[in-house]
């Protein structure tokens, strides 16, 4: 495609309500999403540095303490999401914007 | 090179005994793990031979014809990514204060949902080589172009030293080669895969790797279990006992013995006060994020698509890696850490801090598993280093030379020849740096490199990318504020100030700068953007709406070339 082309086209797809709409619902899912895992992990984080001893303190009579499936945790939830995010774009944003940039004869 | 490698291997024995410095139980030559060595030597010179036929352009070296699926990607990336500093430097943290390794595990790997969510596919779609074809979009490209290329290279020396210095003690223990010696073949070895064989050698290098390393952790992992009933409560418990014993042998009194030994479940013993721990885990997470040599594997795959697929498998991978290297560490307080034969006469480990996991191997499965695990660390290594000169050189070549330079009229040839150039004074200077830097701690190093990434990359990458009014200046200088910010407060922390120069009190308390450096990123290119009158400033404000469309459909991404 010419560049002139490919201009008007990009022009013609920013101009597009569901293109704005698909974006802003993208964005948003990659907001929230950052923000899970950002205030879970400062969570953690201010945990260590204001209540060792909570993370410390054994399970039941255990050994095992509370801050090993926090962290594990924190390990298994980062690849969650990462899951959950790919699952939704392959599901749904790819064929919503492969549709809209159909009709612009993209 | 193979040469040479035979050379080494029939050294004669005193050249050994020398090395050693007199130790009398010295490791008996490990034939096994020469020959594991030699084999993947042997293997990924192959590989880089058949690459070498293949990689005739710029795009070919850089991103291997753009044409590696999310999946090999995926792989790759986490062989990028699990450096030595991962394996050896986290289950030695695990080994000595137990809990705190964790800490540095999931800081390592929540910067992976974060690049996803808010940057893969994007750069995917707007870049070609380097992230800085990406950061420097819509703005005049020699500002932005030289920030970019001197960050790349800052980032990269650290990363590299950590990698030179864990190889340096690694081939130094395992073959008894003098350090310096080992971390000369590191470096000759690394150039050889990036010289001929660009991107191509060294994803497959990374693949191998992965699948090596992976597999050779889950075992070790799995017999650590095995040997407990499977139960981590058992491993616990008895790592807890381990520690315990240690104090009351160091002359500890009952009950602060039993503190010390119960310690090993609890932070703290690693980052003391609230501002160091926030601080370090925003340089871990921001700063994979920003890495350049992850970010360059963006631009291997074909699609935005599969770019997304890549940071889905190296996260799993990543993180299930993780998971391992703390049963690991744990592992080896009770099998490592209780047997005098890996112990000196203080107590510490012999072969260095950063020998647990192997010694483990030794516990577990005997010298052909120490072999192994010593091989597949050595590949580790060279994985890693490959990948991060790769990434240096094209800073120098693509960045540098073709953009800024020659103002994008550079031919494919001389963009090649430059990089090559390049890649041979890298591997000279991490060799260098690798002697320097002989007896820090490695995955500190590492924690150096994150925090100029988190302070320099991540906040030109996200406001140039997701900012309409993010200008040149506000891009260039804020992000050059940001990185000095992180490298000078580095400088002044304990750990450079006090431990590696000994100036004595440090000027700056804490163990990282990115508390202080990632906001002051932030804040110095929105305010200098927001300052920016220059015409410039109207063009790149303008840009940013068809910017965003390419960022966001991937009209106009470069395509994988065909051959």
């Amino acid at each position: 495609m010419a560049r002139t082309d490919e201009d008007a086209l990009v022009a013609a797809v920013a101009a597009d309500p569901r293109y704005i709409a698909l974006v802003a619902r993208r964005a948003r899912l990659g907001w929230w999403l950052s923000a899970i895992i950002f205030g879970a992990f400062v969570a953690y984080l201010l945990l260590i540095a204001f209540d060792k001893a909570l993370l410390g303190a054994p399970i039941g009579t255990g050994v095992t303490s509370i801050g090993i499936p926090i962290g594990l945790g924190l390990i298994l939830l980062a690849i969650f999401l990462t899951g959950l995010y790919v699952a939704h774009a392959n599901r749904h944003h790819d064929a919503q914007m492969a549709a809209i940039l159909k009709d612009h004869g993209a | 090179m193979r040469a040479l490698i035979g050379l080494i291997a029939l050294l004669p024995a005193p050249a050994f005994a020398a090395a050693l410095e007199g130790e009398a139980e010295r490791q008996p030559i490990n034939w096994v793990a020469i020959a594991m060595f030699i084999a993947f030597v042997g293997l990924t010179l192959w590989i880089t031979k058949a690459a070498a036929a293949r990689t005739r352009t710029a795009s070919d070296f850089y991103t291997a014809g753009g044409g590696i699926s999310g999946f090999q990607n995926g792989l790759a990336m986490a062989g990028d990514y699990m450096s030595a500093a991962s394996f050896l430097g986290i289950s030695a943290q695990i080994f000595n204060d137990g809990y705190d390794g964790l800490i540095y595990s999931t800081g390592f790997l929540v910067g992976w949902p974060i690049l996803l969510f808010l940057m893969a596919e994007r750069l995917r779609n707007l870049g070609r080589f380097t992230f800085a074809d990406v950061a420097s979009y819509r703005f005049a490209q020699p500002p932005v172009r030289s920030f970019a290329a001197v960050s790349t290279l800052l980032v990269v020396s650290f990363y590299l030293i950590a990698q030179m210095v864990g190889a340096g003690q690694l081939i130094k223990l395992l073959f008894g080669l003098p350090y310096a010696l080992a971390v000369v073949i590191v470096g000759g070895l690394m150039m050889l895969y990036v010289l001929f064989g660009g991107m191509r050698a060294t994803t497959w290098v990374q693949i191998i790797k992965a699948v090596l390393l992976l597999g050779g952790a889950s075992f070790m992992a799995l017999m650590v279990l095995a040997q407990f009933g499977f139960s981590l409560e058992t491993l616990f418990a008895r790592a807890v006992e381990v520690k315990t014993q240690a104090a009351l042998a160091d002359g500890a009194g009952a009950i602060e013995a039993a503190e010390r030994g119960r310690s090993i479940m609890a932070p703290g013993n690693f980052i003391k006060d609230p501002v160091s721990a926030i601080s370090f885990g925003l340089a871990l997470m921001l700063g994979t994020a920003g890495l350049p040599h992850i970010l360059m594997r963006f631009f291997t795959v074909p699609d935005a698509k599969e770019a997304r697929k890549s940071v889905l498998w190296a996260t799993g991978w990543i993180g299930y890696f993780y998971i391992l290297t703390f049963i690991i560490g744990f592992g080896a307080i009770v099998l490592v850490g209780t047997d005098a034969g890996y112990l000196d006469g203080q107590g510490a480990l012999r072969g260095g801090g950063n020998m647990a996991a192997i010694h483990l191997a030794h516990a577990i499965g005997g010298n052909a598993f120490l072999g192994f695990i010593s091989a597949v660390a050595f590949a580790t290594i060279l994985a890693v280093v490959a990948g991060l000169t790769l990434s240096a050189a094209s800073a120098v070549s693509h960045d540098l030379y073709a953009t800024v330079f020659k103002q994008g009229q550079a031919s494919s040839a001389d963009e090649l020849r430059v990089s090559r150039l390049t890649t041979l004074a890298l591997g000279a200077l991490a060799v260098l740096l690798g002697l320097v830097f002989e007896k820090q701690n490695v995955a500190f190093m590492v924690s150096l490199a994150f925090a100029l990434a988190a302070s320099g990359n991540f906040p030109v990458l996200i406001l140039s990318l997701l900012w309409s009014g993010c200008t040149t200046r506000g891009a260039a200088w804020g992000g050059t504020i940001g990185l000095l910010t992180a490298f000078v407060l580095t400088l002044l922390s304990p750990a450079v100030w006090t431990t590696t120069f000994g100036l004595g009190i440090a000027p700056f308390p804490y163990s990282s700068a990115a508390i202080f450096s990632v906001p002051s990123g932030f804040i110095a290119i929105w305010l200098i953007s927001r300052l920016d009158r220059s015409p410039r400033a109207a063009v790149d404000r303008a840009g940013y709406r068809a910017q965003r469309v390419r960022a966001e459909t991937g009209i106009g991404a470069f395509a994988a070339s065909d051959h």
